[in-house]
């Protein structure tokens, strides 16, 4: 396979609630080592197209593949297991389990401890949770700077905090592709400048690719090697970011006014903010 | 006050029990329960067996509910598969127990996974709807198939023997009981140490993004299910070899709602909830008819007129923990250690 041809692949996604398209036929290539961004108003289907791409929503038509392969049979933890490891928009940690816990929960399928491994602790399930500690707390819990609160239950967190175990919970999934929905949204300034640099540093040390649903205009476009917009279900831009910043049919969509200038002055402030 | 309890090893901190304090208690714990029934008269050691088998029943249940998020009133219909099981093997093939009591707990465990299987589509009280007509349908076939289970008459079970010896007293059944109770509670617990307690979890507290995070629902929800009615195979079989006839009446509906209050009195999702509570449920009504009883030399009529009173009283202490500690005994319990081991700097 040649070296820039996708990771992942969406290709004429369809998917409809009832009368309405949440999708429509959207299309686009994630390159491998790169960082994508579907971006688009709120209702727009970002949070729909992720949740068929880890085949929580079966779409009506259209395909996924990842490295060429189309997924579209495959049951969300098969999918898991090929390495698509997401985060949700609205944090889907479990409350009942402490920090470490819930990050070990992400290498689940990875592992092969069966009940009777687990009944006696023995052998496989002892040497399995050995290794999986080690290295969720020496490449997860060092890396994303969350030592002190490795044993706290997760419901005592700050919400940027919970961003963060739920990044860490991604990570032990050992993704290939991390599909972050809205890392950055409800942060304030210095946990988005955190969360960004945590993103680069991960594609850098871990060789990940990453898709990235952000409404963080300034940062999309810091960080973004390829935006991809969406609209009523549609896609009506993609490309660099630059380009899409400058497109009239994003501005519109993403102003509904059509007021060019004004938004123009806002990505650059969300720019400034984020550099 | 407990000081240096920092880890060396990540060994030493993933360990059962996690401080030499805590495994001192343990090693004293066993030897109270090797010590107890040569202090006790045949009555309290019958009381010990009872309820060293409905906290294996019970922490069965509490893996599958309180773990898994399952609602389940079939646990004592599993139960009764097992006894069946115990009873079928003596009478007809006359192997031994050790042999006797794992086939109680696998033909439970089948038994369950297939009853199992509508907690793939319904949950809460749906599942439990479900699993009450389980139970009326294995009591149906322990009261109907005649050739196998000797319908409404039951079948007498002889007693277990080990090295030519009959364990026909409680005393003597007790070092059969108290091991295998101890046996699958530290099981238990390994269990929530792995990936497959974490899965169970998993499912419990959100299972449509477990499923997202490479968790086949299918798979664990059903292995939850074998498990719990695993538990309940054994309780069952031993409990043959405690009561000695094995009925269709046995195994009523109501027990299975006993070992789901059990489970909520001592403590959902937590090992210690489900010793407790059974211990708890199983003693309690012992003890107020003993209270009773004691007042009986100075009130003759206290027998028959604080009878009934006793049973309201059982009610009102299970309400009043629903009410003032919904987390169970577990959590009252957690709490006074925290006590002391915070003392004497925070009370
Ligand atoms: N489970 C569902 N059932 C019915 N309609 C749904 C469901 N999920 C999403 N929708 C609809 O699909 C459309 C797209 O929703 P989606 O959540 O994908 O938007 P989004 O782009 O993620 O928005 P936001 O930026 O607010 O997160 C909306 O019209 C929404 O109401
Ligand atoms: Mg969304």
């Amino acid at each position: 396979m040649a070296a820039d041809s996708p990771i992942l692949e969406v290709d004429g996604l369809t998917l409809a609630f009832g009368g309405v398209l949440a999708l429509n036929g959207v299309s686009f290539p994630v390159a491998p080592g790169s960082i994508t961004s579907v971006i688009g108003p709120n209702g727009a289907g970002k949070t729909s197209l992720f949740n068929a791409i880890s085949g929580f929503y079966r779409p009506r038509g259209g395909s996924v593949r990842v490295e060429g392969r189309a997924i579209d049979r495959l049951h969300p933890p098969e999918r898991a297991r090929l390495g698509l490891a997401r985060t949700f928009q609205n944090i889907a940690l479990f409350r009942g389990m402490t920090v470490l816990d819930n990050i070990k929960l992400g290498r689940h399928a990875h592992m092969r401890t069966g009940l009777l491994d687990a009944l006696f602790y023995f052998g496989r399930a002892r040497r399995e949770e050995m290794e999986l500690r080690r290295e969720v707390e020496e490449r997860i819990i060092d890396f994303l700077e969350i030592d002190h609160i490795r044993k706290a239950p997760v419901g005592s967190l700050s919400y940027g905090l919970q961003k963060r175990v739920e990044l860490a919970r991604a990570l032990a999934m050992r993704p290939r592709v991390l599909m972050l929905d809205e890392p950055v949204a409800g942060m304030n300034r210095e946990e988005t400048e955190d969360m960004a640099r945590f993103i680069l540093d991960v594609r850098e040390e871990w060789g990940v690719t990453v898709l990235m649903v952000e409404h963080d205009m300034g940062m999309v476009m810091d960080i973004s090697d390829h935006v991809v917009v969406l609209n009523f279900g549609q896609v009506i831009a993609q490309g660099l970011p630059r380009d899409v910043q400058a497109n009239p049919e994003v501005i519109a969509a993403y102003l509904g006014s059509g007021n060019v200038d004004d938004l123009r002055r806002r990505f650059a402030a969300d720019a400034r903010k984020v550099a | 006050m407990r000081i240096a309890s920092a880890k060396e090893s990540y060994a030493a901190d993933e360990a059962l029990f996690d401080s030499a304090v805590q495994r001192r208690w343990f090693a004293a714990l066993l030897a109270a329960l090797v010590l107890f029934p040569f202090a006790a008269d045949q009555y309290w050691a019958f009381l010990a067996c009872l309820a060293a088998i409905n906290v294996i029943a019970a922490t069965g249940l509490n893996i599958l509910t309180g773990y898994t998020g399952l609602v389940s009133l079939g646990q004592a219909a599993f139960m009764g598969v097992g006894a069946y099981t115990v009873a079928l093997l003596e009478n007809r093939l006359g192997t031994p127990f050790f042999v006797n009591l794992p086939l109680a707990g696998l033909a439970a465990a089948a038994a369950g996974t297939v009853f199992g299987l509508p907690s793939l589509r319904v949950k809460g009280l749906y599942l439990a709807i479900a699993t009450i007509a389980a139970s009326f349908i294995l009591h149906f076939v322990f009261a109907n198939w005649d050739s196998v289970t000797n319908g409404v008459r039951g079948i007498t079970v002889p007693p277990a023997t080990l090295a030519g010896i009959a364990l026909d007293t409680p005393f003597k059944l007790y070092w059969v009981i108290m091991p295998v109770a101890v046996l699958m509670l530290l099981g238990a617990a390994n269990l929530f140490r792995t990936r497959v307690g974490r899965a169970f979890i998993a499912i419990r507290d959100r299972d449509i993004s477990a499923e997202v995070l490479g968790i086949p629902l299918l798979r664990w929800k059903l292995t939850s299910f074998a498990l719990a009615s695993f538990y309940a195979g054994v309780a069952g079989g031993l409990w043959a070899y405690f009561f000695r006839v094995v009925t269709p009446e046995s195994f009523p509906l109501i027990l299975s709602i006993f070992f789901l209050a059990a489970i909520i009195v001592g403590g959902m999702g937590t090992i210690l909830g489900g010793i407790l509570g059974a211990v708890f449920m199983t003693l309690v009504p012992e003890v107020l008819k003993l209270l009773v009883g004691a007042v009986a030399p100075v009130w003759p009529d206290a027998v028959v007129l604080l009878s009934p009173v006793r049973t309201v009283v059982f009610g009102a202490l299970i309400v009043g923990f629903l009410i003032f500690e919904p987390q169970g005994l577990a959590e009252m319990w957690r709490r006074t250690r925290r006590a002391f081991h915070l003392w004497p700097f925070r009370t």
